[in-house]
């Protein structure tokens, strides 16, 4: 029975341990799959043609979330959108993080769709990315050699390239517990309300400290840029003033200074910039009201 | 050409063993394979739920998976709802409030409804529509498919009867 052409043959192993990972990665023409459904529409166009295929989501730990008041988040790499947007700890300490798994594509999707996943196929637009960036996530990269740990503002260098070295694969992402008192959100426009990729996303994550203002709060992009975007400029804004319409609308100012889009068939660039200030508003305001019940 | 595969996969309480490509996907396998052709293939990107199966219980897109990787699994389609004779109660709504028009869509709705009823079974319109949200229909406008819901959470038992 033949399948679709245009799908050419492949070899698929389905790995149990991080050392047959290793080994299979030293052959050329090696794709790692974790959900599958970034890499087989990838394979379905023609932009990838892996030789061998292997699976990597069964590995042990690879689908579990676990939360500790000291260490904070660790999510295995293969953890499913689904996963992560209903899991009580990741609501409760990093609703950025499930806010941003909650608007990938489909319901369907999102069952098989993994964290690690949209991470590392560094789509620019991919939503999981802000959240990490704001929530100041690391990605645990498993070498032949060894293990390391890359901050995620470091781990995305351009569209689909990432920190990972050839003998690389990304494990877990580890999450620092939340600051006492802090609140996240995520908020993304897409040209509808659901199913459709990032025109604009942004994740903030804010928490009272010992700045000029009170308050901290860390602010990034996604979709209008090479890589999610961490803004500096915005989150300077915010540490010396007040906290209130006037530093929110000039923090928000800063974020669309700092966006760099390009014109597709999704979305003008000038249209993207203008909607970054929007949602970099309304985000500051929504952690901000989050941040007041606890005042 | 390369190597098969061996696989046994449950289908609707059936239990299949094939040999496969690698590169052959889910629905395809469902399809040309088992002759199960009530999944149906549209967009193949993941966007349109046309292939919608449940996998394990969950609904996901069988065009986005290998049947190689459901070796070991259960998969249920739409073929393992109601017969001619008995419809599922989830189909009769859709016949009662003329929720199909041209049924391409109707399979993958079907079975992403299944689950979420059976999780939520009297669920606002709104909720509706969410769960449908990843199911694409060119006929209807959504809104007959969103009453045969309504219907049908009033017929449904609250324990799935699947």
């Amino acid at each position: 029975m033949l399948a679709r052409p245009g799908l050419p043959g492949f070899e698929y192993v389905k790995a149990s341990t991080p050392a047959e990972v290793h080994q299979l990665m030293q052959q050329e023409g090696v794709r790692l799959m974790m959900g599958g459904t970034d890499l087989l529409v990838q394979m379905r166009e023609g932009t990838i043609r892996p030789r061998v295929v292997v699976d990597v989501k069964h590995l042990p730990g690879m689908r579990e979330v676990e939360f500790d008041e000291g260490q904070g988040l660790t999510i295995g790499a293969a953890v499913t959108m689904n996963q992560l947007a209903q899991h009580p700890a990741v609501q409760t300490s990093c609703p950025a993080l499930a806010q941003a798994a909650h608007s990938v594509a489909s319901y369907q999707v999102r069952n098989r769709a993994t964290l690690g996943g949209n991470l590392c196929n560094a789509s620019p637009c991919a939503d999981t990315g802000p959240a990490m960036v704001a929530l100041d996530a690391a990605m645990v990269l498993r070498g032949s050699k060894g293990q390391r740990e890359v901050p995620a503002e470091r781990f995305f260098l351009g569209p689909g390239r990432t920190a990972l070295q050839p003998d690389e694969f990304l494990t877990a992402i580890r999450i620092p517990p939340p600051p006492a008192g802090a609140a996240s959100c995520y908020l993304k426009l897409g040209r509808s309300r659901s199913g459709d990729l990032a025109l604009v996303g942004v994740a903030v994550v804010g928490f009272p400290d010992g700045t000029e203002s009170g308050y901290r709060f860390r602010v990034a992009l996604g979709s209008v840029a090479p890589v999610p975007l961490r803004v500096p400029a915005a989150e300077k804004v915010l540490a010396y003033d007040p906290p209130g319409e006037e530093s929110f609308a000039a923090a928000a100012g800063k974020a669309m200074d700092a966006a760099a889009p390009i014109s597709d068939v999704r979305a003008g660039a000038a249209y993207q910039r203008m909607m970054v200030r929007v949602l970099t508003l309304r985000a500051l305001r929504q952690v901000w009201s989050t941040l007041g019940e606890g005042r | 050409m390369s190597d098969l595969y061996e696989v046994s996969v449950t289908v609707n309480g059936t239990v299949y063993q094939r040999s496969v490509e690698p590169r052959l996907l889910l629905s395809d396998f469902l399809r040309h394979e088992l002759g199960l052709t009530g999944t149906h293939v549209g967009c193949e990107h993941g966007v349109c739920g046309a292939c919608t199966v449940l996998f394990d219980g969950e609904p996901v897109r069988s065009c986005l998976m290998f049947a190689v990787q459901a070796n070991g699994h259960q998969v249920s389609t739409v073929e393992g709802l109601g017969t001619m004779e008995e419809l599922h109660p989830l189909q009769q709504a859709f016949w009662e409030a003329h929720a199909v028009q041209c049924g391409f869509c109707t399979p993958g709705v079907l079975m992403t409804l299944l689950p979420f009823l059976e999780e939520n079974p009297t669920p606002s319109e709104e909720e509706i529509r969410e769960a449908i949200s990843g199911n694409l229909c060119r006929c209807t406008g959504y809104q007959h498919i969103v009453d045969a819901v309504l219907l049908a959470a009033e017929k449904m038992p609250s324990q799935g009867d699947c």
